[in-house]
């Protein structure tokens, strides 16, 4: 049995393309035949983060129009052979596919692939309908800030409506020195709100930039290093949806002086 | 006296009934702004609908005790994305008479001439739904009633509501058989 898994949050630029990406080829890495499916008609970025952009030759619209065979459309990774993407259209809109279309590519590729996930554009519109169509499971992508909580939270409602129940909480960009001084949520605090089980945390981190420059996922680099924190804790949800139990990582900044924490103590409140 | 509610608006309540210490830091109010949101959010219930439902629930309580305003208090709380409403109304006594109702004395023989209606009534209701003549099972009492889930601990309420003169009189009653 395939597992389909949406990758999906209400707010945009939270970091859905960058888990999808990650997710995708942690898993292929693992010797598992996965299909990453950009679902962002119009606004296509998975195969930047991908850097396989300029490969793309057809796309999911010219499959479910009978233009080309599915196998066509697939972009094989050179660098890690059981990844293959299928790109959205960059020049239709997100009407341009009906979740009817989305379950049979979805169903078509489940013959071939053992995990598909699908980047779901931002929003709760069509092109959200559309993402989670095929999916039975969800990843619901967080930063820890009010709006992105609340956009969650709106989806995570959202997913039970449409039989999801199978969902879990990934909780990116922590910046774990804010944290400290209170000037941000926690992981925690955003888990007690959101009440989902959480899969991950990803700190904040320079390298997903960098390895976005690239269009190289951080989990693709050779050393633990490059891959930093946030490469390690894409690894760990990896490991986490396998079933593992991996501990959370502490992210808690090294601690400070008994002055630091004075002055603390008495600094104004932000 | 707990209600166990579909996911029921905060926001309002919140503000007749301000609650918890006032948050210090930015970490503390943004975890407060969000619950606070999201419980408005998860709701589908308007302002306006959850607060005529605060005054009916008051209203009707009043009906039968008399309740501190000063103390009462409406919180909803968030367990698992489930909202519950906790109304939490301090009695201060329990009116003499129900208005509407007779009064005390009345109520006494109120009461004699409801334990008598209410032993056939009981029987009469069929156990098996089959084999019963359509014309048997009063319309008051479905065949299931009562179910499962029926709180009973409010009976005594329904009873002393139901004024005896307007039940029907059993032994003057053609399908009274049993
Ligand atoms: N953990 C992180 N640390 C630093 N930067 C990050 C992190 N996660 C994501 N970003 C950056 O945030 C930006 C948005 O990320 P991404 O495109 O993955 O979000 P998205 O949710 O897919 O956006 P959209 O809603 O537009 O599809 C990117 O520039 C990415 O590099
Ligand atoms: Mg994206």
């Amino acid at each position: 049995m395939s597992r389909i898994i949406v990758v999906t949050s209400g707010k945009g630029g939270v970091g859905k393309t960058t888990c999808t990406a990650n997710l995708g080829m942690a898993l292929a890495q693992r010797g598992h035949k996965v299909a990453v499916v950009d679902a962002d008609f119009g606004l296509r970025n998975l195969d930047l983060l991908l850097g396989l952009e300029n490969r793309i030759v057809y796309t999911a619209v010219e499959v479910l129009a009978g233009e080309c065979r599915l196998e066509q459309a697939l972009v094989r990774d050179k660098r890690q052979p059981n990844l293959v993407l299928l790109p959205a259209a960059q020049n239709r809109t997100k009407d341009s596919v009906s979740p009817d279309q989305m379950r049979k590519l979805v169903n078509a590729l489940t013959k071939v692939f053992s995990y598909i996930l699908v980047d779901s554009p931002a929003g709760i519109e069509m092109g959200f309908l559309n993402a989670i169509a095929p999916a039975k499971e969800a990843l619901v992508v967080t930063t820890p800030e009010i709006s992105a909580v609340r956009d969650a939270d709106r989806i995570v409602g959202l997913l039970e409506a449409n039989g999801i129940r199978n969902a879990h909480l990934i909780i990116n960009r922590i910046k774990p020195a804010m944290v400290a001084q209170d000037k941000m949520m926690s992981v925690k605090d955003v888990q007690e709100i959101l009440a989902i089980p959480l899969i991950g945390v990803i700190p904040d981190d320079e390298k997903v930039i960098v390895s976005t420059n690239r269009g190289e996922p951080l989990v693709l680099a050779a050393d633990a290093n490059q891959r930093g924190l946030a490469g390690q804790a894409l690894q760990n949800i990896v490991r986490r949806l396998e079933g593992e139990t991996v501990p959370f990582l502490d992210l808690t900044p090294p601690a400070d002086d008994f002055l630091a924490r004075l002055r603390r103590l008495f600094r104004p409140t932000e | 006296m707990p209600l166990r509610c579909p996911p029921m608006l905060q926001e309002l309540l919140d503000r007749l009934f301000s609650r918890g210490t006032t948050p210090k830091t930015s970490r503390e109010t943004v975890k407060r702004r969000l619950q606070i949101l999201l419980a408005h959010d998860r709701t589908e219930l308007s302002p306006a609908v959850v607060e005529k439902m605060r005054q009916e629930i008051l209203e009707v309580v009043s009906r039968y005790v008399e309740i501190d305003p000063e103390h009462s208090e409406f919180s909803l709380e968030n367990d698992q994305r489930t909202t519950i409403l906790t109304a939490n109304l301090p009695i201060r006594g329990i009116k003499e008479f129900f208005p509407g109702l007779p009064k005390a004395d009345e109520v006494a023989i109120a009461e004699a001439d409801t334990a008598a209606a209410e032993v056939p009534g009981v029987s009469e209701v069929p156990e098996v739904t089959e084999g019963v003549p359509p014309g048997m099972a009063s319309p008051e009492a479905p065949a299931d009633f009562p179910p499962d889930t029926l709180d009973l601990s409010l009976l005594d309420v329904i009873d002393a509501a139901i004024d005896p003169k307007t039940l029907p009189n059993p032994s003057t009653d053609g399908k009274q058989t049993l």
